[in-house]
């Protein structure tokens, strides 16, 4: 059965559907719907939401909740999601699993509450402090935010590590019909590090969430398990879409609510002969590198990234492709989406280059 | 003098001579003892009884500076059958984590407050702390600290205890053994307070760091009586109705 959704309910509904029973936040637009859903919808199966007051307390209300072995979540977005640095660094540290939704707005600053993906660098390059790394999921539609929740609960667990949601503020209002995914049972792994009193362990050791490696040799035998881990995730976990590239010779580059126009225009110019694809990377970290290679993208003679911002992802896909294509780049920024015939003409310029 | 709790660990206490932290931990230890400790979760904080995790044999969540009230609040609701505490220094609680202490107080989290007003911030290397008393040397109030530039000491127990969501709040110093043994009482009877879900609960202790005061650990015992205690009274500032004896 299909339903209309909003993005932020959808966010809400498909938490839920992950097995996640627990929410800290602290309002912010244009998130505003998540908590307002969750609000509402985590006491009907059992769970707790509680507005913090701040958005500190709301990412240290998680660490507590992931230390105790819950699935939990918060969601916020850009003057919240910097106020959660700290958090999230000490969730990494800690190898606490938690979801974090971040549905961006105009920044820096107060900025404004228009869509952008401004945040791109604070999501996937860090922001917190330490040398760590967050799973980054883009979502272009409220269908896949179905199946990026889930994956991002599975993807916490699994490798014991924060996992953000992003998306910007066109996602979080858009209402589109959805097939919702049958209700199954959700069966986290089980998680016998966490601190939940000694009663809950037959042989009554004790554990400890902790951060704290004061001797550096200790930290840096941590730090070495943590990458052993992210070169594992960068192995077995990028994902992207392809869309007509195998030919194109003119390959867009777009995550998000942006890859959907950056889609249209490559329907357009495709009219008029051009041969255009466009490569959506769906994980951010790990960046989905492979989706470049000269025999992935055979035909390619150059390469433009669309987003909404200043210029961000296009550093990933420049080091993905390493100098063996010219990589431009077209965005609008400060809340302006860049529009289709803006980028249309830009593609017919490269066009005429290429030729 | 006492025997060793079995709470306690074999680790010898890191902290300087004369330090209240291992009187309380002690404490504590005792005192959880006539709980459950296999119930129990200890959150810890950043400043000296940083590495308290060490010295108390249960389970510990280690927070971030000032963030424990917060880390417990997640704790407790996930689990919350189990007694749950954060154990915080002055700097700790009362500066950088005043938010996530006074809300966690106002929603009547569940939870028990342990809070180390030594008046310094002890590991960073004595600088002044919101409770440094006025006219107290510290290395950030060279000259001793003067209201009109650096403003009050701020009493926590006083604030919270005008708040609902507080069941009980209490002061208690450890320089005689008569106040450590009603530090004990009021340790046991905010953890009753927490068991019979009435409410949040603290109990401040004055508490001596002889390092940073510049004293020996029998003047600071003094210095508790003649500058803490002046200005920081002892006793019950909240107690439930009924109960809790
Ligand atoms: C965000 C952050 N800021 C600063 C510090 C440095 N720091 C560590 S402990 C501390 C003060 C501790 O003082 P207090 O809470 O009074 O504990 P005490 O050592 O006196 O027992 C500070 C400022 C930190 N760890 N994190
Ligand atoms: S510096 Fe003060 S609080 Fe810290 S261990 Fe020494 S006496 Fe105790
Ligand atoms: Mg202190």
């Amino acid at each position: 059965m299909k339903v209309l959704m909003k993005g932020n309910e959808a966010f809400a509904e498909a938490a839920v559907r992950a097995g996640c029973r627990y929410f800290f936040g602290y309002p912010i637009t244009p998130q505003s719907e998540v908590p307002h859903y969750l609000a509402k919808r985590l006491p009907e199966v059992g769970g707790v939401f509680l507005q913090a007051e701040s958005e500190v307390a709301a990412i240290n209300m998680v660490y507590g909740a992931a230390a105790a072995g819950a699935r939990v979540m918060t969601s916020s977005s850009g003057p919240g999601i910097s106020l959660m640095q700290e958090g999230i660094s000490y969730l990494a540290g800690a190898e606490l699993p938690a979801v974090i939704v971040n549905i961006m707005r105009g920044g820096p600053g107060l900025g404004n509450i228009a869509p952008t993906q401004a945040d791109y660098f604070q999501a996937v390059k860090g922001g917190g402090h330490g040398d760590y790394r967050v799973i980054v999921l883009a979502p272009a539609n409220v269908g896949e935010i179905f199946t990026l929740m889930e994956k991002a609960f599975d993807l916490a667990d699994k490798y014991r590590m924060p996992v953000m949601v992003l998306g910007d503020g066109i996602l979080g209002q858009v209402m589109e019909p959805v097939e919702l995914p049958p209700l199954k049972e959700v069966n986290p792994p089980p998680k016998p590090w966490a601190a939940t009193g000694k009663i809950e362990r037959n042989d009554k050791t004790r554990r400890i969430i902790n951060s704290l490696y004061i001797v550096p040799e200790e930290n840096e035998k941590h730090l070495e398990q943590q990458f052993a881990k992210y070169r594992q995730i960068e192995e077995s976990e990028p994902l992207h879409e392809n869309f007509l590239v195998e030919d194109a010779q003119i390959i867009l580059v777009s995550f998000g609510t942006m890859a959907r126009i950056a889609k249209s225009v490559v329907l357009k110019v495709r009219e008029r002969g051009i041969k255009a694809g466009l490569i959506r990377p769906i994980t951010l970290w790990p960046f989905p590198k492979k989706a470049f290679t000269a025999a992935s993208i055979p035909a390619a003679k150059k390469i433009l990234t669309v987003e909404m911002n200043g210029g961000q992802m296009v550093e990933d896909v420049r080091l993905a492709v390493n100098g063996r294509i010219e990589v431009d780049f077209f965005g609008r920024t400060g809340g302006m989406v860049p529009e289709s015939n803006q980028i249309m003409e830009k593609v017919l310029a490269i066009a005429r280059e290429v030729e | 003098m006492f025997k060793r709790p079995a709470l306690l660990t074999e680790k010898n206490f890191h902290y300087c001579p004369g330090c209240h932290h291992g009187i309380m931990h002690r404490l504590l230890a005792e005192v959880l003892e006539e709980f459950n400790p296999e119930e129990t979760v200890g959150i810890s904080s950043v400043g000296c009884s940083v590495f308290i995790y060490d010295y108390l044999d249960i389970d510990w969540v280690a927070a971030a500076h000032g963030r424990a009230p917060a880390v417990a609040t997640g704790v407790k609701r996930v689990k919350p059958d189990r007694l749950v505490f954060t154990y915080q220094g002055d700097g700790d609680l009362a500066a950088i984590g005043t938010g996530e202490i006074v809300h966690a107080a106002a929603r009547g989290e569940k939870i028990t407050a342990i809070f180390i007003n030594n008046a310094v911030y002890g590991m960073t290397g004595g600088q002044m702390a919101p409770t440094t008393l006025t006219g107290q040397k510290t290395t950030t109030t060279p000259e001793g600290r003067n209201p009109s530039q650096q403003g009050y000491p701020v009493k926590m127990v006083e604030m919270l205890s005008v708040l609902d969501g507080v069941a009980y709040a209490a002061r208690v110093a450890l320089n005689t053994p008569k106040r450590i043994l009603d530090a004990k009482k009021a340790l046991r009877k905010a953890f009753k307070v927490q068991r019979a879900n009435l409410g949040f609960s603290i109990v401040e202790v004055l508490s001596a760091c002889p390092t940073n005061w510049g004293v020996s650990p029998v003047e600071a015992l003094k210095w508790v009586d003649e500058k803490m205690i002046a200005y920081y009274p002892l006793g019950e500032y909240k107690t439930p109705q009924e109960g809790v004896e």
